[in-house]
């Protein structure tokens, strides 16, 4: 999971002292000392977020402003979303892309202005992303946030939980953001997050991180959630992990998020890999990721081959677990085109022994993003 | 009598003449965290001391449990299959996973007693 060589030493995110303080796990992730559970553990972590709100460090992930004139344009030359028709104020999930339509990245794009983006990126790609951003886009001005700490406050009671500190959030759109003032300091809110559920995600300067977040944890409702819940909320609501998932050598189309291109992009290209990425579009990917039901309750892991009803290999899971929603484990995988449909049934070859599974339709949890009244 | 046994990898076998219960310490489930499924192994299977005899996965990751001595399973804990909780709720009482009939009771010197275990997780943590 981590990318940092192992003998540098751990960044740290402002609320590394409260982690330690609420009894949390730490473990190493991208470079920093994350907690990974509470004592709680994961599977209470988890169910919390779905029925109340969960509170997630994610500071760790890298933010930045990318402004100057014909941004817009200028940084649709580097990823497929439809930014010129974004309207000011709303957020797009889009991917950096290499030249062979590669995901290099996955990240969210807020259009703040004509002239200004904010954008928010994995932390295990965020010093290549950036490099790579300023490095292509050396006529615009990249400003790397990183004295800005970042939570997401998910689950049904969030919106009422930080509509009472920060009044007129309970009416934003889901993948819209706005910035706010509170104690002195703005916030960038944004209607977004990992989970399937409703939520933020909340960036606020470092030094006002921690009272931020205990002003948060004032309310019974709301618990620290680690990075184990994370991952097995977002793979219920069917979201990629970037580097498991999706990575250099999957395309958009390969890994199941054509839905973040838009009909002008397809047709009109102008990104990296453009013509790889038409390609797919028009002929089919040879291969498409898809969701991994499990009829019994062995889980199956990333890495597991999968293997059609012949016993041939047919693919790969790319991550798996159990799903506590769901109470029985789910997976996601890479299979050829040809077994890709839902229904299809497939095995999933773990300790030698395949385990029956069935192709199903992300996500495996309803999501509840909020689009409006 | 009974006496307990503790192997690095952390499972215990308390064993009573020549019959071993196995099972994971309480600091291993701490380790695992949210035990979801167990896989056993069959009645009347042979193992080798330090051989795979069971599987605990937790919501993270899959780990081994290796047979602290070599013996024939004679019993396993049907139990945890339908409840993998009672791993962490009761890992040295209802979360046992197998009974083994010891082939070579000199094996179980090689094991650590409770004092050395003891010391053993300490440095661990």
């Amino acid at each position: 999971m981590a990318d940092a060589s192992e003998n540098a030493p751990l960044a740290v995110t402002p609320l590394n002292a409260l982690h330690r303080a609420s009894g949390a796990r730490m473990v190493p992730f991208a470079g920093y000392d994350m907690p990974v559970q509470y004592p709680d553990g994961i599977l209470t972590e988890h169910l919390h977020t779905r029925t109340q709100a969960g509170l997630f460090d994610v500071s760790h992930m890298g933010q930045a402003f990318l402004s100057g004139a014909n941004v817009i344009a200028r940084f649709e030359t580097l990823v497929p979303g439809d930014l010129a028709a974004l309207a000011q104020g709303r957020i797009r999930y889009t991917q950096l892309l290499n030249e062979e339509g590669g995901i290099l990245d996955d990240m969210m794009v807020t259009r703040l202005a004509d002239d200004r983006l904010f954008l928010v990126v994995n932390a295990a790609c965020k010093h290549q992303d950036f490099a790579h951003i300023a490095r292509a886009l050396s006529d615009l001005t990249l400003d790397i946030l990183d004295t800005r700490a970042l939570l997401a406050l998910q689950g049904p009671q969030a919106a009422t939980v930080l509509g009472a500190l920060l009044p007129g959030v309970e009416d934003m759109p889901f993948m819209s953001a706005k910035n706010i003032m509170h104690a002195g300091v703005e916030l960038y809110v944004s209607r977004s997050g990992y989970t399937g559920e409703d939520g933020y995600e909340i960036s606020v300067p470092d030094a006002r991180a921690e009272a931020f977040a205990k002003t948060l944890l004032v309310d019974e409702r709301v618990k620290l959630i680690g990075l184990g819940a994370r991952d097995s909320l977002r793979l219920e609501a069917g979201l990629c992990l970037y580097g498991h998932d999706i990575d250099t050598t999957t395309t958009p189309i390969e890994g199941d998020l054509i839905w973040s291109i838009s009909k002008r992009r397809r047709a009109e290209g102008g990104f990296p890999g453009a013509a790889h990425v038409q390609k797919h579009i028009a002929e089919g990917a040879p291969r498409k990721r898809v969701g991994l039901a499990l009829d019994g309750k062995a889980p199956a892991r990333e890495g597991a081959d999968i293997a059609d009803s012949a016993g041939a290999i047919i693919g790969r899971v790319t991550s798996g677990g159990f799903a506590p929603s769901l109470q029985k484990p789910i997976a996601m995988g890479y299979v050829d085109a040809a077994h890709a449909a839902p229904g299809t049934e497939l095995n999933l070859m773990v300790r030698g022994k395949p385990l029956l599974a069935h192709v199903v339709a992300f996500p495996f949890v309803p999501t509840r993003y909020y689009r409006g009244k | 009598m009974s006496q307990t046994r503790y192997t690095k990898d952390h499972e215990y076998i308390r064993v009573d003449g020549d019959v071993g219960i196995v099972g994971i310490t309480d600091f291993a489930q701490k380790q695992l965290g949210d035990v979801v499924f167990v896989e056993l192994p069959q009645v009347g299977k042979s193992v080798a001391k330090g051989a795979e005899a069971a599987v605990v996965e937790s919501v993270k990751a899959a780990s081994e449990v290796y047979a602290p001595v070599a013996g024939e399973i004679i019993a396993v804990n049907g139990d945890i299959e339908g409840h993998p909780g009672l791993v962490n709720e009761d890992p040295s009482g209802k979360g046992w996973f197998l009974k083994l009939r010891i082939a070579d009771a000199s094996e179980l010197s090689d094991l650590m007693d409770e004092a050395a275990y003891t010391a053993f997780v300490s440095a661990c943590s």
